[in-house]
């Protein structure tokens, strides 16, 4: 119980602490309507309105993921150039308690990317959004938001030792569209590039979003988030501790 | 029982130096040093700028493991039981950061009551007790990036007592703070005190920990060099004189050579615009003046005064050795 406190008010502090920059608020709510813009007019040809829907939703999954790409992964060196990282890691409780919910509270303003492009796509290009499974289709947004967010704690913690690690982020933000089907389906990638698909968050939080509108396995991709949120954070405690200990050998806790 | 204990204290870092060649540099940051806090004492930590008092705390919190050596906090290891032992202290730093510039006071107190297991229910009323106690009531909504340093300085304070603690490690508290915001800092620090809690403070203001200590222990180069009261400290440098002298461009050899006058126990220069003073402590069983003008012959000399010595002289005196 004092475990889940702690985690969501951590994630309230944060998603606050996010929403009040408006630079992440005017980039992620702006970059994925121009994204959508452009996969409009490069899809219209086709003139399928499931495949408009699939472009809109793609660019939404990609402004997530680049929240998540270039801000959860320099989390910690945010805090250290704040000076706030050595009194949470200071306080009595575990440090992922701390961590986790701040890398979801990253991926999650990711919502105004969703929202954004759907409205945009709605208002502007006329873009429908049939809800074939409503229930599921409203799980896959936070599912897709978490996991992302769980994968961006994962990745600041592997990224933890660069000083840079937010320009590294951002470096894997278009191979993770690519890899993920945010902007066509990985059918047309080479074979040996879907075990990297399968591996990613964003894939599975795409499908869930587009098979909960659409109709089609949407439970499974709804359990693959799940799945992979669990690995992800397993991934990142297990380094986590390694950090901390090393960090309170070598002294760099606070180094910016 | 101590409720501050460190045994033989010591840690190094390790560094490199140059650039295309690296080297590998061990310093010596803090080096085996011992001392003990009872419980309700305020405890000083006097020292210049990288004498080793920050590394020290942060060994005695948690933050840093030591190389060597042994510290326990209300019985608890530091290096063993780090939980335990975060749960029972509050660690307040002096300076701009380590706050959530765009929340406001009362949720970055908030989120800091939920991570030190502040529950639900207590939460409200022990945040305005803080609130009311550092002088922030009314305050609590603006966002923390509208504080000045002083404001920003006592919800530092309110964060760190939070939860109630009953060690309160405070690390150059009131650093950078004008004189009137220093003063209401130095008045919550007694307060804290005389409500019971033990206090460990590092300052390198003097007159800050005669205010306020019972005992001072001077850390230089990672050593204790005296420990004691302040009326103790000051002891050491009774029956002494201090001679200062205003000069013009004495360089470092000319002051070599006054530090091996004898009698003389400490020299310092202190820049005053475009003149140096020179304080020169002596022991007071000599009559030095002569000789130091005789070696300051060749620069020009401004005023000369003796005067008894301070408690700061006792600091530069240890500091200096």
């Amino acid at each position: 119980m004092s475990s889940l406190r702690v985690l969501w008010a951590g994630w309230v502090t944060h998603f606050k602490i996010v929403s009040r920059s408006p630079f992440a608020i005017g980039v992620g709510a702006t970059w994925p309507i121009v994204n959508a813009t452009l996969a409009y007019f490069m899809y219209q040809a086709g003139g399928s309105p499931q495949t408009l829907l699939y472009a809109s939703l793609g660019s939404a999954v990609a402004g997530i993921w680049s929240m998540a790409a270039l801000d959860a992964s320099g989390a910690i060196q945010r805090q250290r150039f704040w000076g706030t990282l050595e009194l949470l890691v200071a306080a009595p409780v575990k440090f992922a308690l701390v961590l986790l919910p701040m890398t979801i509270a990253i991926a999650s303003v990711g919502i105004y990317c969703l929202a954004t492009t759907l409205v945009w796509g709605r208002l502007v290009y006329g873009i429908p959004l049939p809800l074939e499974h409503p229930l599921a289709f409203v799980l896959a947004v936070p599912a897709t938001l978490v996991s992302v967010g769980v994968l961006g704690f994962a990745l600041c913690m592997l990224l933890v030792r660069f000083r840079a690690a937010s320009h590294i982020g951002n470096s894997l933000e278009y191979p993770v569209w690519l890899a993920s089907g945010l902007l066509f389906p990985i059918a047309v990638l080479p074979a040996w590039t879907h075990p990297i698909s399968w591996s990613l968050a964003t894939t599975w939080g795409m499908r869930a979003l587009l098979h909960g509108s659409l109709g089609g396995p949407v439970w499974l991709d709804l359990g693959m988030c799940a799945l992979l949120t669990v690995v992800y954070g397993a991934i990142g405690v297990a380094i986590l501790d390694r950090f901390l200990d090393a960090a309170r050998r070598s002294a760099t806790l606070s180094l910016t | 029982m101590a409720v501050i204990e460190a045994i033989k204290l010591r840690r190094t870092y390790r560094t490199t130096t140059g650039v295309l060649r690296r080297k590998p540099l061990e310093v010596e940051a803090v080096r085996g040093i011992s001392f003990s806090v009872e419980r309700g004492e305020l405890f000083g930590l006097l020292g210049p700028n990288g004498a080793g008092k920050t590394t020290t705390i942060k060994m005695l919190i948690t933050l840093l493991l030591p190389t060597s050596g042994e510290a326990r906090v209300l019985g608890h290891d530091v290096v063993d039981d780090a939980r335990e032992v975060r749960k029972r202290i509050g660690y307040v730093f002096g300076g701009d950061r380590g706050l959530y510039e765009r929340l406001s006071a009362y949720d970055n107190l908030r989120y800091f009551a939920e991570l030190y297991g502040v529950s639900g229910r207590e939460q409200r009323t022990r945040i305005d007790e803080v609130l009311e106690l550092v002088g922030l009531k009314g305050r609590e909504h603006e966002r923390v990036e509208g504080y000045s340093r002083g404001m920003r300085q006592r919800l530092h304070i309110a964060r760190g007592i939070l939860h109630d603690p009953e060690v309160v490690f405070l690390d150059e508290p009131t650093i950078g703070v004008d004189p009137v915001g220093a003063r209401d800092l130095r008045r919550m620090i007694s307060d804290l005190v005389a409500g019971g809690k033990t206090v460990l403070l590092t300052t390198h203001y003097m007159f800050e920990a005669d205010a306020l200590c019972d005992r001072i222990a001077v850390i230089s180069r990672g050593e204790i060099v005296g420990a004691g009261s302040p009326a103790e400290l000051k002891g050491r440098v009774q029956g002494g004189h201090v001679t200062e002298i205003e000069v013009f461009g004495v360089d470092d050899p000319t002051v070599d050579r006054l530090r091996g006058i004898a009698g003389v126990t400490a020299v310092t220069i202190e820049e005053r615009e475009q003149k140096q003073v020179l304080v020169v402590q002596t022991s007071g069983e000599h009559e030095v003046t002569a000789a130091l003008l005789a070696q300051l012959d060749g620069f020009e000399v401004g005023r000369v005064a003796s005067r008894e010595p301070t408690l700061e002289d006792a600091y530069v005196a240890l500091v200096d050795e």
